[in-house]
């Protein structure tokens, strides 16, 4: 009993591992798509991110260092998006597409480039020690509970702060509510006064920085090697957007949304153990192929797509003015 | 603050667009506490003009003056700065968000936090100007006197001393812009000074104390209310003598060409639009439709152009049913359709495509195999161009970069180009100026005569009396009567138009009606023939 009950723990323990990637790729893109802008380039901010994060944050042994260098190396890329699409007015699907191929390539170039030269983990013990499991006090010795939430790496917790971080800047605060002006009626925006092209570009860069983190925690998670055929991101970035679609804009709500597909994910790694833990209730699952599991959470993403797009909700959260370059003299 | 007689001075304004000189070199000035009406045709700068004012558009060369000192407005934030304020004649509100934050987004320094009591803040300011709102109301909710509403609370609330409303009246009711002109002068009383664009000469003549002229993006006077007429005025505003009646066509009607019997139409949202509803149109005879705004009469030309599916009923022209048929059949029969929605590009025309190309968007068909033909289409385009006096650098201009009334010239000139035996027009002179009105009234009178069944729902009760042979009334999409429009007047239609007097079941017989049906009553009780599909390879 024990035995069975460690592994449940440990299954809903990953879950919370395997959705915080999302988390920060959703929330980032909820704040970018909030200003009416829609980056598609998710994958590769998150991949660069990743990247040049977890180079430097071995070289100079510093968990804090990574995530800086994780966050503002990614802001610089929604630095480059804002200015194609903001300054520039140039197509945001063909530009985040071109951002996402550019970012995954980058990090095969450098990863490739560095060969015997990439970083392993161990050789940074201070960054892998703030990276590992701390319990919280007293909130953890909860039975199961405590495990399961309250045992996490430090990132876990930064990723769920900054959501309702966003959640209150968006809903109670005048800048939270001049920003979804922007996304709702640029137009509207522009004659009241607010200063559009530099409220984009704020909140692309922010959104972008959070992105990297995403991708950061996805490499640290991951051991920290390289595989040459592998990105980390692994298409995360991408369920990302659809996680936006599907926890309809609202930040909070993303940290609910990512744990749903945190546990699809999951699965694929536990079927087996659940399946030998529990032979009566769960043995089914082991006679399933693991290349179901891995395709599961992009199965889902489709659905969610299908049935959101089926939904004929009056209160969607989706701006009204997504994807369109704003341009004040046009006429 | 220097303390001059001039709340704004505008000098030596010009602005391009491209080949388009929307303004070129223009003079006017706005004394403190006075309300100036801008009078001009369309696509006479008057719209541009008071975007540089509000900083939408940088003006080219010129200097603009507010209290008596030079100003540079290169954003709209400038603008309110400096305590101007517009309300667009396409309303700039968020419609996901309620009153009051529609209101707060535009405040500056407005500090960090939302603050709860926003709602009663907003409330307690709007009943200083004797407005009643309701501060939580989303603004996809409101109607457009609320929306509108809100935009000039908005205004004020900003601290706004100079006001610029672009055709505030061009969506109102008569009793809204009464309404909104006690607000006007209460604003001027405390002083406020007013712009006011309006192509209303009556509106101008009661509301306004100045009036300034534009034409075709110049500068022509500003005159004395008191000391001016309408007839002055649009002298000033053409350039040349222009008879102000508006003339019923000589009436020359046939049988019955379109016959409704019955009809049921549901709205965008499911609800029903129109129930129920009985009327015929005759050759040669103009049938005006009035009705509040929203009661059923864009769902109802939908439905007669096929682009609205019927839930009940039938669409009778000549003997043959064409409810439920493809647009394509319907408009193969000759009927024609153009409405003219509020944002006036929505229906009908491709904007960013080029004047010929619109004209031969709708008998692209009927080129040599897959080509289009294009050399009748410049030659239509041309004569449309030519006939209607549109303004506009060349044929090859995308129609978004017309201005709104000659974009609706474009529209409406290609549907009668299609030689129709029925026309549906809706809103056909909205935000048209006088000049241009009286044209689009001639030339469907032109086709009234040639025996072409019109349809025309309209705003302005005075012209639909003046121009229609009868006029039916609908109120949340039923039929409240027909009535012959010479012998109505406005009190009557305004009591129909709200529902409180119903005139369908008072003559005895059955409103809208014919007596002389193009079909038998075992032929109307079997169901009318639906008419042949048109072939989609034609």
């Amino acid at each position: 009993m024990t035995d069975s009950l460690s592994v449940l723990t440990l299954f809903f323990f990953s879950i919370v591992v395997y959705s915080i990637p999302l988390l920060y790729g959703t929330v980032g893109e909820i704040m970018i798509e909030k200003s009416g802008s829609l980056n598609l380039g998710v994958e590769g901010t998150m991949a660069i991110g990743a990247v040049l994060g977890y180079i430097v944050g071995c070289r100079a042994d510093s968990l804090f260092v990574g995530m800086m260098i994780a966050f503002i190396s990614s802001a610089l890329v929604g630095a480059l998006f804002s200015f194609l699409t903001v300054t520039l007015q140039a197509n945001q699907n063909v530009t985040g597409l071109t951002i996402t191929t550019f970012g995954v390539a980058l990090y095969y170039f450098i990863g490739n480039g560095l060969g015997n030269d990439w970083p392993q983990m161990g050789s940074a013990p201070r960054m892998v020690n703030s990276f590992s499991d701390m319990e919280i006090p007293l909130l953890s010795d909860i039975p199961g509970i405590g495990k399961i939430f309250f045992s996490h790496n430090i990132m876990v917790y930064i990723a769920v702060g900054i959501a309702v971080l966003c959640w209150i800047y968006l809903n109670t605060t005048t800048l939270g509510l001049e920003l979804r002006a922007i996304g709702e009626n640029p137009g509207a925006a522009d004659s009241m006064g607010i200063n559009i092209p530099l409220m984009k570009y704020i909140h692309i860069m922010v959104g972008s920085g959070i992105m990297g983190l995403g991708g950061l925690y996805m490499g640290l998670n991951m051991g920290g090697t390289f595989e040459g055929s592998n990105c980390w991101i692994n298409g995360y970035g991408w369920i990302s957007i659809a996680l936006v679609i599907f926890v309809n804009w609202n930040p909070a709500m993303a940290v609910v949304g990512t744990f749903v597909f945190g546990f699809f994910n999951t699965l694929r790694v536990y079927s087996g153990s659940l399946a030998s833990t529990f032979p009566g209730l769960l043995g089914w699952l082991g006679n399933i192929p693991a290349q179901f599991f891995s395709a599961l959470p992009f199965i889902i993403t489709l659905l969610i797509l299908v049935v959101d797009s089926m939904r004929k909700n009056k209160k969607s959260g989706q701006p009204a003015a997504i994807g369109l370059n704003y341009y004040r003299e046009d006429r | 603050m220097a303390d001059g007689e001039y709340a704004i001075e505008l000098r030596g304004i010009s602005k391009t667009f491209g080949s388009i000189k929307a303004n070129r070199n223009i003079n006017l000035n706005l004394k403190k506490g006075e309300i100036l009406a801008l009078l001009g045709e369309n696509g006479s700068g008057k719209t541009t003009l008071m975007n540089m004012l509000s900083g939408i558009y940088a003006p080219d060369s010129g200097s603009i003056f507010v209290d008596g000192k030079k100003v540079s407005i290169s954003s709209p934030e400038d603008s309110v700065r400096l305590g101007i304020g517009m309300v667009h004649q396409h309303f700039k509100l968020v419609e996901a968000f309620s009153c009051a934050d529609n209101i707060w987004a535009g405040v500056l320094n407005k500090g960090i936090l939302l603050k709860k009591d926003r709602y009663k803040e907003v409330e307690d300011f709007a009943a200083k100007f004797g407005f009643t709102v309701d501060a939580k109301k989303q603004v996809s909710l409101m109607s457009v006197s609320e929306k509108q509403t809100l935009e000039i609370l908005k205004v004020l609330y900003n601290g706004a001393r100079v006001i610029i409303l672009d055709e505030p009246t061009a969506v109102l009711t008569i009793q809204e812009t009464r309404k909104l002109f006690d607000v006007l002068r209460k604003m001027k009383e405390q002083g406020h000074s007013i712009i006011i664009i309006t192509h209303k000469l009556n509106e101008v003549m009661e509301i306004s104390d100045r009036v300034a002229v534009l034409r075709k993006g110049e500068y022509i006077d500003t005159v004395k209310t008191s000391e001016t007429d309408e007839k002055k005025l649009t002298e000033l505003m053409v350039g040349h003598k222009v008879d102000l009646n508006i003339e019923r066509g000589e009436l020359r009607k046939t049988t019955p060409l379109l016959e409704i019997r019955d009809l049921t139409i549901r709205g965008d949202e499911g609800s029903i639009a129109v129930e129920g509803l009985n009327f015929y149109i005759r050759g040669g005879e103009m049938l005006g439709v009035a009705g509040i705004a929203g009661s059923g009469q864009k769902e109802l030309c939908e439905a007669i152009a096929g682009l609205r599916p019927v839930e009940k009923g039938s669409i009778v022209h000549k003997g043959k049913n064409i409810a439920g048929l493809s647009p394509k059949t319907i408009f193969a029969q000759g009927i024609a359709f153009s409405f003219i929605p509020e944002d006036r590009l929505g229906m009908g025309l491709a904007p960013s495509l080029s004047i010929v190309d619109n004209v031969i968007l709708k008998k692209y068909k009927k080129g040599k195999g897959p080509f289009v033909d294009r050399k009748t289409g410049r030659k239509e385009a041309a004569a449309i161009v030519k006939d209607y006096e549109v303004v506009t650098p060349s044929i090859d201009t995308p129609v978004r970069r017309l201005s709104g009334g000659n974009v609706q010239k474009v529209l409406l000139g290609r549907e009668i180009n299609s030689s129709p035996n029925v026309i549906v027009t809706a809103y056909a002179v909205r935000g048209l100026d006088i000049h241009s009105s009286y044209m689009v009234y001639d030339i469907l009178n032109e086709q009234k005569k040639k025996g072409v069944g019109i349809l025309f729902v309209g705003e302005d009760l005075d012209v639909m009396m003046a121009l229609c042979d009868k006029i039916m009334v609908m109120c949340h999409g039923r039929l409240m009567g027909v009535v012959h429009a010479a012998k109505t007047n406005k009190e009557e239609l305004g009591l129909m138009m709200t529902g409180a007097l119903d005139l369908t079941s008072k003559s005895g017989k059955t409103a809208g009606i014919a007596s002389d049906s193009a079909l038998t009553m075992e032929e109307w009780e079997r169901g009318p023939e639906p008419a042949e599909e048109v072939d989609d390879d034609e």
